[in-house]
């Protein structure tokens, strides 16, 4: 089986500081894979490598064919990334959001989309007209999530979303995070801190070290693994 | 009451130029110095198709409308883009420079002489329950007023509207929503441009044509744009229209006021915001999270 998406050997550097020192990694259609590892290890810059907002070399394969190109592009081939820290923007509208979530696509079936989203989250309709800043930490990445979603993305990729909420709300979210992967298909690649959970949800697990992949194998035996956990995984 | 609509029309031409100022403002951060220079170039392109080409009023209106469209565009992708990689202070610059340049080519082109450009309403006045107004200020009221709303429509309902909102209050999360954030801001100069344009067209025609025609106007378009809240585009039409109208008040029914202290006002009026209420009537406190 050939992968969705692809890294080989792929670098990035903030100025002097080198962030990523040969990252390679599949994510096979319709899996969840977690990205884990500890502050610095290069997680959030793993993702940012692949939606191209850091500068990187090596190369990326999306869906058979080399990934190039700034955000933008990255977008419009069918990724979709939310952001360490609750990527919404708080000026704007909540449905505003999503319709911007929808940007890159050409169709008319907004209304659709956003009735079928709001299944999932509820509370959208009732706040649909106030402006995102306004939501709480948990909504406002859930919205995220949502406006993620809103651009039928073939591959999501996702930041943290534990980032700074309650367990409830972190439970909450990769609950519909996995439902959506088993119902719809969803393929997903999860950067997480919380490795607990995100071993739960993730059939496959990359650890990464001071930039390099330094385990990695099917969730199931990550956690079985004494020494991976205690070094690793911190539990 | 002739004096307040007087007011309000004086006030819809600073109201549309400040709005230009706070669009460019708002997606880039920058103040924009060259925005009446660029609006005289316009009014200058209008007073050359009516006055050289026989041109009528409104196509020509309409065709320097989309020339400066065009050329705002451009002056963006071609001039302002490639600095701003560098501080806002850069680009800051770049603009005073590009003041002093297009106000050269302007002198360059059609020389410095005063020009009379025609107006497209007649100075006739109408009486309305009583009261003179001339219909040349109602022309002007009307179409700002119906500029505005296109531009409110334009943002608050169509896609391109809303993406160009996104990329101006958070570039770095538009871009990963697939919006094309520079050609949004490339856009904005456009409207700035256009928005430059119809005031220039409407002030000459009672201040005459002359390469400095909108130096004055740029500064009451300061001060109402910073009167209203430098990010705010309602805050900078009402800014527009109070100091218009007040500014005018001043001028009929003060003595010591009269025409020529009107501009130290408008200075006045950006001082005192300044030092009073940075954020203006309308605009809100920068809050900056950790």
């Amino acid at each position: 089986m050939t992968a969705l998406l692809a890294l080989d050997d792929v670098e990035a550097r903030y100025g002097p500081v080198q962030a990523l020192r040969g990252i390679s990694l599949e994510v096979a259609e319709g899996q969840i894979v977690a990205v884990l590892g500890a502050n610095g290890a290069g997680k959030t810059t793993t993702l940012r490598s692949i939606s191209g907002t850091v500068r990187r070399s090596g190369t990326i394969t999306f869906a058979g064919k080399p990934l190039r190109g700034g955000p933008e592009a990255v977008a419009r081939a069918g990724i979709a990334h939310v952001p360490e820290g609750r990527g919404t923007f708080t000026e704007l509208s909540v449905v505003e959001n999503l319709k911007l979530g929808a940007y890159v696509r050409r169709d008319r079936e907004l209304r659709a989309d956003i009735d079928r989203i709001s299944e999932w989250f509820p509370w959208i309709t009732q706040r649909a007209h106030q402006p995102a800043g306004t939501l709480s930490g948990g909504e406002q990445q859930m919205l995220a999530v949502a406006r993620a979603l809103m651009s039928r993305p073939r591959l999501l990729m996702l930041d943290e979303p534990s980032l700074g909420l309650a367990p409830m709300i972190v439970r909450e979210i990769f609950r519909i995070v996995r439902e959506l992967n088993q119902r719809d298909g969803l393929t997903v690649l999860v950067v997480e801190q919380d490795a607990r959970i995100a071993l739960d949800t993730a059939s496959t697990a990359y650890v990464l070290e001071v930039g390099r992949v330094a385990v990695e194998g099917p969730s199931e035996e990550l956690r079985e693994n004494e020494s991976v956990r205690r070094s690793y995984l911190g539990y | 009451m002739q004096q307040v609509v007087a007011g309000l029309a004086s006030g819809s031409i600073y109201a549309s130029l400040a709005l230009a100022l706070v669009l460019i403002h708002r997606a880039t951060g920058v103040i924009n110095f060259a925005q009446g220079e660029m609006a005289t170039l316009s009014t200058y392109i209008a007073w050359s198709l009516t006055t050289n080409h026989g041109w009528n009023y409104w196509p020509a209106f309409a065709v320097t409308l989309v020339l400066s469209f065009v050329g705002g565009v451009g002056i963006h992708q071609g001039i302002i883009r490639p600095n701003e990689k560098g501080s806002v202070l850069r680009v800051v610059i770049v603009t005073i420079g590009l003041l002093i340049l297009i106000n050269g080519l302007i002198v360059m082109i059609w020389s410095g002489e005063v020009r009379a450009i025609q107006s497209p309403f007649p100075t006739r006045t109408v009486e309305i329950g009583g009261v003179a107004i001339s219909i040349q200020d109602i022309g002007t009221i009307g179409v700002v007023l119906a500029t505005v709303v296109v531009l409110w429509l334009l943002f608050q309902y169509t896609k391109i509207g809303l993406a160009m909102r996104a990329a101006a209050v958070n570039p770095a999360e538009a871009r990963l929503v697939g919006v094309r954030v520079t050609w949004m801001l490339s856009l904005g100069w456009g409207l700035a441009a256009v928005l430059g344009a119809i005031s220039g067209m409407l002030a000459a025609p009672s201040l005459f044509l002359d390469p400095n025609l909108m130096a004055a106007l740029l500064i009451y378009a300061f001060a109402a744009a910073v009167l209203g809240g430098i990010d705010s585009p309602v805050g900078a039409v009402v800014g527009g229209l109070i100091l218009g109208v007040g500014l005018n008040l001043l001028g009929t029914y003060v003595d010591f006021v009269g025409a020529d202290l009107r501009l130290p006002g408008a200075l006045l009026v950006i001082l005192v915001v300044l030092l009073v209420k940075p954020s203006g009537l309308f605009g809100h406190r920068e809050v900056k999270r950790v």
